[in-house]
């Protein structure tokens, strides 16, 4: 693996560890409103000081302990749905890749390119805009757009793999389709799909944050980057802390995924190694 | 041309399906509100008369497959209905008349996309493993992590706020088309200067461009009249299938800078629980997106005449 990934695995790292242990790292609760002097101009009040690192929102709620939170809600929506829409989408790849035919043509020919018609979180949106805005709808929203990636995926590479010589050996031996595809097509499909699921954890991460900016995702007052964001768009001018730093936390973590996608395709692809 | 046409025929065969499914998917989306929507819209002060009055209006108390055949129907007819908060705003009306904004929003994003992407591209192609291609890299790198909603608000910030060169935001002359502009086009410029690099270094490793070179053309001319006619070629594929990203990016950048566009009429339709115009914006959206695909698909094929041959 590269540098870059190297750095990614370690930024991703940090972002876990810090998520799962949000309450003991965050120096205020995310959803607290700390009283202020109100004879003060709003600059002021809600810059960034020693105590609050990061400022203040203009709820007087500490910005770093809300950073700290949303990354809870980022990592628990990307672990969700990369684990939803992986299954799905080796599972349907797999029976599409292995049986051919009829089967083959209605998931690859068919369904695939229905659900590849939506421009990427469009579906989403609209999933969760009538199914009402929620975490719980969100992940489903998103898996639902996410599987079909995973299914290509592992329909080319079973159809690689199954005219292999171990699996007609396999199969001479007797072993049933399902033991053929869970042992000895699957471990083979598996380097592509962590890359799959490397740049799907970037995706899920993305897509969380823009559908909570449009208010479609995490509701107030959870904290999550992209609630953040969108509330940082009326305090632009007197205070852009409140855009900055949820900005770059949202840019890294995307950053460490993407490194850690390309550097794992580099290694797994040669052609890409000049 | 003949078997050009016959290609034609087919795609549009088989874009038939995916179309009457993505319509079937978005009349059934009224279907997965939890309640009854019509009530949502009206809010809890409506009476139960006003309620029935309006899903009568509406056709939503017919059985489903009624309601299934009316909105094909319509479909056809290009009548999507009518808004639930105003029964007298026609959907279809309301949506041609944001449509323009997106299309231009999203061709300037193309254009800035590829303004940026073919020049850099190129530059760290040709300079492979030099700082200029590194620099290239990071800056690549930074566009596609840097989300719309991150980078529409921090140049607000600096070039409408700080600097005070540009407008925040509306659509009212061309000044104000910019920044919506570049906030679309940047992650799509980092993928097609990507796209641009590797097919720039894969190209120059074919054998034409050692005869071109041998024939004694400059290097600038090797470049650009045959690396990048060659090259261009799965740019132009990859263009095709960002272009929903952009549409779907649209959103996202009609809100941030108030861009009176298709975007912006769907999440203030998903707001105002006004139904059957996000069903309508959402469908809109979409068989743009399966249209500029078959497009794509044609350009490609005329571009590249080795396909053509089949």
């Amino acid at each position: 693996m590269n540098i870059l990934g190297k750095i990614g695995l370690l930024i991703i790292a940090g972002f876990f560890i810090v998520a799962i242990f949000a309450p003991l790292i965050a120096p205020y609760d995310p959803v607290t409103q700390k009283q202020q002097p109100g004879n003060l101009p709003i600059e002021e009040r809600l810059k960034p000081t020693l105590s609050h690192p990061f400022g203040l929102d203009d709820l007087g709620r500490d910005v770093l302990s809300r950073v700290i939170y949303g990354a809870r809600i980022s990592m628990q929506v990307g672990v969700m749905v990369v684990m939803i829409s992986a299954l799905i989408g080796i599972a349907i790849g797999s029976i599409s890749g292995y049986y051919g035919g009829w089967v083959d043509r209605f998931f690859s020919g068919f369904l695939f390119n229905v659900f590849m018609a939506f421009p990427s979180i469009l579906l989403a949106i609209a999933m969760v805009a009538f199914l009402g805005p929620s975490i719980r709808n969100l992940i489903i929203a998103l898996s639902v757009i996410g599987w079909v990636g995973y299914a290509r995926l592992m329909r080319g590479q079973v159809l690689k793999v199954r005219e292999y010589d171990f699996v007609t050996a396999a199969r001479a031996i007797g072993a049933g389709d399902l033991r053929i595809l869970a042992r000895h097509i699957l471990p083979n499909a598996i380097q592509p799909l962590i890359v799959q699921a490397s740049l799907g954890m970037a995706g899920a991460v993305l897509s969380e944050a823009s559908l909570s900016f449009l208010g479609l995702g995490v509701q107030p007052p959870t904290p999550s980057w992209g609630v953040m964001l969108n509330d940082a768009r009326s305090f632009l001018s007197v205070a852009p802390h409140l855009l900055i730093f949820p900005g770059l936390t949202v840019m890294l973590t995307v950053m460490a995924f993407n490194f850690v996608g390309d550097s794992l395709r580099e290694m797994l692809d040669p052609k890409l190694k000049r | 041309m003949r078997t050009f046409l016959i290609n034609l025929g087919k795609r549009l065969l088989l874009v038939l399906p995916v179309v009457w499914a993505v319509v079937t998917l978005v009349f059934l989306l009224i279907h997965i509100v939890p309640g009854d929507p019509v009530r949502n819209a009206l809010g809890d002060n409506a009476t139960e008369a006003q309620v029935m009055e309006l899903k009568h209006r509406l056709g939503l108390d017919l059985p489903l497959s009624s309601q299934y055949i009316n909105y094909w129907r319509g479909v056809l007819k290009g009548d999507l209905g009518v808004s639930l908060l105003n029964p007298s705003d026609r959907v279809a009306e309301k949506i041609l008349s944001r449509y323009p904004a997106t299309i231009e929003l999203a061709l300037a994003g193309l254009f800035v996309a590829i303004l940026i992407s073919v020049p850099l591209g190129v530059t760290a192609g040709t300079n492979q493993g030099k700082l200029i291609d590194n620099v290239a890299s990071v800056i690549a790198l930074l566009g596609i992590s840097t989300p719309g909603f991150v980078l529409g608000p921090l140049m607000i910030l600096l070039f409408a706020i700080k600097l005070d060169l540009l407008p925040v935001s509306g659509r009212y002359g061309p000044e104000y088309l910019i920044l919506p502009a570049v906030t679309m086009g940047a992650a799509l410029a980092s993928i097609l200067t990507r796209m641009v690099r590797s097919s720039v270094i894969e190209e120059l490793n074919e054998d034409y461009v050692r005869t071109a070179r041998a024939k004694g053309l400059s290097e600038r001319q090797v470049i650009y009249k045959h690396v990048l006619k060659n090259g261009l070629i799965p740019v132009v594929t990859i263009i095709g299938l960002q272009f929903g990203v952009l549409l779907a990016g649209a959103i996202i950048t009609e809100i941030i800078f108030s861009w009176p566009g298709i975007g912006r009429l769907t999440i203030d339709s998903i707001n105002a629980r006004d139904f059957p115009m996000v069903q309508g914006c959402i469908l809109m959206i979409a068989i743009t997106y399966i249209f500029a695909n078959l497009i794509t698909d044609f350009a490609y094929r005329l571009l590249d005449p080795r396909i053509r041959v089949e």
